[in-house]
Protein backbone atom coordinates (compact mmCIF):
# COMPACT_ATOMS: atom_id res chain seq x y z
CA UNK A 1 0.00 0.00 0.00
CA UNK A 2 2.74 2.43 0.91
CA UNK A 3 4.51 1.65 -2.39
CA UNK A 4 1.39 2.71 -4.28
CA UNK A 5 1.27 5.84 -2.12
CA UNK A 6 4.83 6.78 -3.16
CA UNK A 7 3.80 6.59 -6.83
CA UNK A 8 0.41 8.19 -6.21
CA UNK A 9 1.39 11.55 -7.75
CA UNK A 10 2.36 9.81 -10.99
CA UNK A 11 -0.91 7.85 -10.99
CA UNK A 12 -2.84 11.08 -10.44
CA UNK A 13 -1.02 12.70 -13.37
CA UNK A 14 -2.26 9.78 -15.47
CA UNK A 15 -5.79 10.52 -14.22
CA UNK A 16 -6.06 7.35 -12.13
CA UNK A 17 -8.22 7.06 -9.01
CA UNK A 18 -6.90 4.51 -6.50
CA UNK A 19 -8.94 2.54 -3.96
CA UNK A 20 -7.56 -0.02 -1.52
CA UNK A 21 -9.88 -2.67 -0.10
CA UNK A 22 -9.55 -5.21 2.71
CA UNK A 23 -11.99 -7.04 4.95
CA UNK A 24 -10.95 -4.88 7.92
CA UNK A 25 -13.36 -2.36 9.42
CA UNK A 26 -13.00 1.34 8.68
CA UNK A 27 -11.97 1.78 12.30
CA UNK A 28 -9.06 -0.61 11.80
CA UNK A 29 -8.12 1.32 8.64
CA UNK A 30 -8.04 4.54 10.66
CA UNK A 31 -5.73 3.15 13.33
CA UNK A 32 -3.43 1.52 10.72
CA UNK A 33 -3.23 4.84 8.89
CA UNK A 34 -2.48 6.77 12.08
CA UNK A 35 -0.12 4.29 13.76
CA UNK A 36 1.83 2.84 10.85
CA UNK A 37 1.14 4.09 7.31
CA UNK A 38 1.60 7.73 8.30
CA UNK A 39 5.13 6.79 9.47
CA UNK A 40 6.01 5.25 6.09
CA UNK A 41 4.37 7.96 3.97
CA UNK A 42 4.04 11.55 5.25
CA UNK A 43 0.36 12.20 5.97
CA UNK A 44 -0.54 8.55 5.43
CA UNK A 45 -1.70 6.93 2.20
CA UNK A 46 -3.52 9.56 0.10
CA UNK A 47 -6.24 7.29 -1.29
CA UNK A 48 -9.39 5.86 0.38
CA UNK A 49 -9.20 2.59 2.32
CA UNK A 50 -12.43 0.64 1.80
CA UNK A 51 -13.95 -1.92 4.13
CA UNK A 52 -15.25 -5.17 2.58
CA UNK A 53 -16.43 -6.85 5.78
CA UNK A 54 -17.70 -10.32 4.95
CA UNK A 55 -15.78 -10.36 1.69
CA UNK A 56 -18.87 -9.94 -0.49
CA UNK A 57 -17.19 -7.57 -2.93
CA UNK A 58 -14.04 -9.71 -2.91
CA UNK A 59 -16.21 -12.69 -3.81
CA UNK A 60 -17.60 -10.93 -6.88
CA UNK A 61 -14.04 -9.99 -7.92
CA UNK A 62 -12.80 -13.55 -7.28
CA UNK A 63 -10.26 -12.64 -4.59
CA UNK A 64 -12.07 -13.62 -1.37
CA UNK A 65 -10.42 -16.58 0.37
CA UNK A 66 -13.22 -18.22 2.36
CA UNK A 67 -10.83 -20.37 4.41
CA UNK A 68 -8.75 -17.42 5.57
CA UNK A 69 -11.64 -14.96 5.63
CA UNK A 70 -9.66 -12.29 3.78
CA UNK A 71 -9.40 -10.71 0.34
CA UNK A 72 -6.11 -11.88 -1.17
CA UNK A 73 -3.89 -9.51 -3.17
CA UNK A 74 -5.68 -8.52 -6.35
CA UNK A 75 -5.23 -5.46 -8.53
CA UNK A 76 -7.85 -4.42 -11.08
CA UNK A 77 -7.62 -1.68 -13.72
CA UNK A 78 -10.87 -0.15 -14.99
CA UNK A 79 -11.12 2.18 -18.01
CA UNK A 80 -13.28 5.35 -18.32
CA UNK A 81 -16.09 3.28 -19.91
CA UNK A 82 -16.15 1.27 -16.65
CA UNK A 83 -14.83 -1.85 -18.35
CA UNK A 84 -12.29 -4.03 -16.59
CA UNK A 85 -9.01 -3.95 -18.54
CA UNK A 86 -6.50 -5.86 -16.41
CA UNK A 87 -6.28 -7.92 -13.28
CA UNK A 88 -3.45 -9.45 -11.30
CA UNK A 89 -4.03 -11.75 -8.34
CA UNK A 90 -1.29 -13.05 -6.03
CA UNK A 91 -1.23 -15.13 -2.86
CA UNK A 92 -0.52 -12.93 0.16
CA UNK A 93 3.21 -13.55 0.66
CA UNK A 94 4.39 -11.71 -2.46
CA UNK A 95 3.69 -8.01 -2.94
CA UNK A 96 2.86 -6.32 -6.23
CA UNK A 97 4.95 -4.20 -8.59
CA UNK A 98 3.61 -0.66 -8.87
CA UNK A 99 5.90 0.11 -11.82
CA UNK A 100 4.18 -2.62 -13.83
CA UNK A 101 0.79 -1.14 -12.94
CA UNK A 102 1.91 2.26 -14.24
CA UNK A 103 3.26 0.66 -17.44
CA UNK A 104 -0.09 -1.01 -18.04
CA UNK A 105 -2.01 2.22 -17.43
CA UNK A 106 0.20 4.03 -19.98
CA UNK A 107 -0.17 1.19 -22.49
CA UNK A 108 -3.98 1.04 -22.19
CA UNK A 109 -4.20 4.82 -22.45
CA UNK A 110 -2.00 4.76 -25.57
CA UNK A 111 -4.14 2.05 -27.16
CA UNK A 112 -7.30 3.96 -26.35
CA UNK A 113 -5.92 7.17 -27.85
CA UNK A 114 -4.36 5.73 -31.02
CA UNK A 115 -5.98 2.39 -31.85
CA UNK A 116 -2.50 0.87 -32.07
CA UNK A 117 -1.59 -2.17 -30.00
CA UNK A 118 1.41 -2.50 -27.72
CA UNK A 119 3.65 -5.57 -27.94
CA UNK A 120 5.16 -7.43 -25.00
CA UNK A 121 7.10 -5.24 -22.59
CA UNK A 122 6.08 -2.01 -24.33
CA UNK A 123 7.12 1.26 -22.72
CA UNK A 124 6.26 4.78 -23.96
CA UNK A 125 8.56 5.57 -26.91
CA UNK A 126 8.93 1.95 -27.99
CA UNK A 127 7.40 0.74 -31.27
CA UNK A 128 3.73 -0.18 -31.41
CA UNK A 129 1.93 -2.34 -33.92
CA UNK A 130 -1.04 -1.45 -36.13
CA UNK A 131 -3.09 -4.60 -36.61
CA UNK A 132 -4.39 -5.36 -40.09
CA UNK A 133 -4.12 -7.79 -42.99
CA UNK A 134 -0.75 -6.39 -44.06
CA UNK A 135 0.80 -7.21 -40.71
CA UNK A 136 -0.18 -10.88 -40.73
CA UNK A 137 2.97 -12.98 -40.86
CA UNK A 138 5.13 -9.83 -40.96
CA UNK A 139 5.44 -8.98 -37.26
CA UNK A 140 9.03 -10.29 -37.39
CA UNK A 141 9.91 -7.44 -39.77
CA UNK A 142 8.76 -4.67 -37.46
CA UNK A 143 9.22 -6.11 -33.99
CA UNK A 144 12.04 -8.13 -32.41
CA UNK A 145 11.67 -10.08 -29.13
CA UNK A 146 14.59 -8.07 -27.73
CA UNK A 147 12.30 -5.02 -27.82
CA UNK A 148 10.36 -6.53 -24.92
CA UNK A 149 13.19 -5.78 -22.50
CA UNK B 1 -10.93 15.84 3.41
CA UNK B 2 -14.12 13.99 4.25
CA UNK B 3 -16.36 15.37 6.96
CA UNK B 4 -15.91 13.53 10.19
CA UNK B 5 -19.28 14.28 11.72
CA UNK B 6 -20.89 10.98 10.74
CA UNK B 7 -19.75 8.70 13.54
CA UNK B 8 -21.82 5.78 12.36
CA UNK B 9 -21.86 5.63 8.57
CA UNK B 10 -25.03 4.15 7.14
CA UNK B 11 -24.54 0.52 6.10
CA UNK B 12 -22.94 0.19 2.70
CA UNK B 13 -24.61 -1.88 0.00
CA UNK B 14 -21.64 -4.12 -0.84
CA UNK B 15 -21.75 -5.57 -4.34
CA UNK B 16 -24.36 -3.96 -6.57
CA UNK B 17 -25.47 -6.78 -8.79
CA UNK B 18 -27.67 -6.59 -11.83
CA UNK B 19 -31.24 -7.53 -10.93
CA UNK B 20 -31.97 -11.12 -11.83
CA UNK B 21 -35.38 -11.47 -13.41
CA UNK B 22 -37.25 -14.11 -11.48
CA UNK B 23 -40.11 -15.84 -13.26
CA UNK B 24 -43.22 -14.77 -11.37
CA UNK B 25 -44.69 -18.25 -11.51
CA UNK B 26 -41.56 -19.95 -10.21
CA UNK B 27 -42.31 -21.79 -6.98
CA UNK B 28 -38.61 -22.18 -6.17
CA UNK B 29 -37.23 -19.40 -4.04
CA UNK B 30 -33.46 -19.21 -4.25
CA UNK B 31 -31.20 -16.63 -2.67
CA UNK B 32 -28.86 -15.21 -5.30
CA UNK B 33 -25.31 -15.88 -4.20
CA UNK B 34 -22.74 -13.45 -5.61
CA UNK B 35 -20.52 -15.29 -8.07
CA UNK B 36 -17.29 -14.14 -9.60
CA UNK B 37 -18.22 -11.50 -12.16
CA UNK B 38 -14.84 -9.87 -12.82
CA UNK B 39 -13.80 -10.55 -16.43
CA UNK B 40 -11.36 -8.48 -18.47
CA UNK B 41 -13.10 -6.68 -21.31
CA UNK B 42 -16.43 -6.79 -19.45
CA UNK B 43 -18.07 -4.12 -17.28
CA UNK B 44 -16.50 -3.84 -13.83
CA UNK B 45 -18.72 -5.16 -11.01
CA UNK B 46 -20.09 -2.15 -9.13
CA UNK B 47 -20.16 -1.85 -5.33
CA UNK B 48 -20.61 0.53 -2.44
CA UNK B 49 -18.39 0.20 0.63
CA UNK B 50 -17.66 2.14 3.81
CA UNK B 51 -14.27 3.85 3.59
CA UNK B 52 -11.68 5.88 5.43
CA UNK B 53 -11.19 9.01 3.33
CA UNK B 54 -8.73 11.56 4.67
CA UNK B 55 -9.44 11.47 8.40
CA UNK B 56 -13.16 10.72 8.11
CA UNK B 57 -15.58 8.00 7.13
CA UNK B 58 -17.90 7.90 4.15
CA UNK B 59 -19.40 5.37 1.77
CA UNK B 60 -17.82 5.09 -1.68
CA UNK B 61 -19.73 3.85 -4.73
CA UNK B 62 -17.38 2.73 -7.49
CA UNK B 63 -19.61 3.78 -10.40
CA UNK B 64 -19.53 7.40 -9.13
CA UNK B 65 -16.01 7.41 -10.64
CA UNK B 66 -17.15 6.29 -14.10
CA UNK B 67 -15.30 8.34 -16.71
CA UNK B 68 -11.96 8.07 -14.92
CA UNK B 69 -9.29 5.40 -14.92
CA UNK B 70 -9.67 3.41 -11.69
CA UNK B 71 -7.32 1.05 -9.88
CA UNK B 72 -8.65 -1.09 -7.06
CA UNK B 73 -6.21 -3.00 -4.88
CA UNK B 74 -7.42 -5.76 -2.60
CA UNK B 75 -5.00 -6.66 0.20
CA UNK B 76 -5.19 -9.31 2.94
CA UNK B 77 -5.35 -7.01 5.92
CA UNK B 78 -4.27 -3.93 7.78
CA UNK B 79 -0.92 -4.36 9.58
CA UNK B 80 0.29 -7.03 7.15
CA UNK B 81 3.87 -6.88 6.02
CA UNK B 82 4.29 -6.69 2.24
Amino acid sequence: MSAVAVKYAELQELGVEVFAISTDSRFSHKIWQEEELSKMVPGGVPFPLLSDQGGRVGTVYGVYDEDAGVDIRGRFLIDPDFNLRAMEVLTPEVGRNVSELIRQVKAFQHVRATGEVTPSGWQPGKPTLTPGPDLAGKVWKVWKPDSAF
Amino acid sequence: MAENKDGCVKPSKGPILAAVESPAASPVITKEVPKVQARVGKPAPDFELAALVGGGFKNIKLSDYKGKWIVICFYPGDFTFV
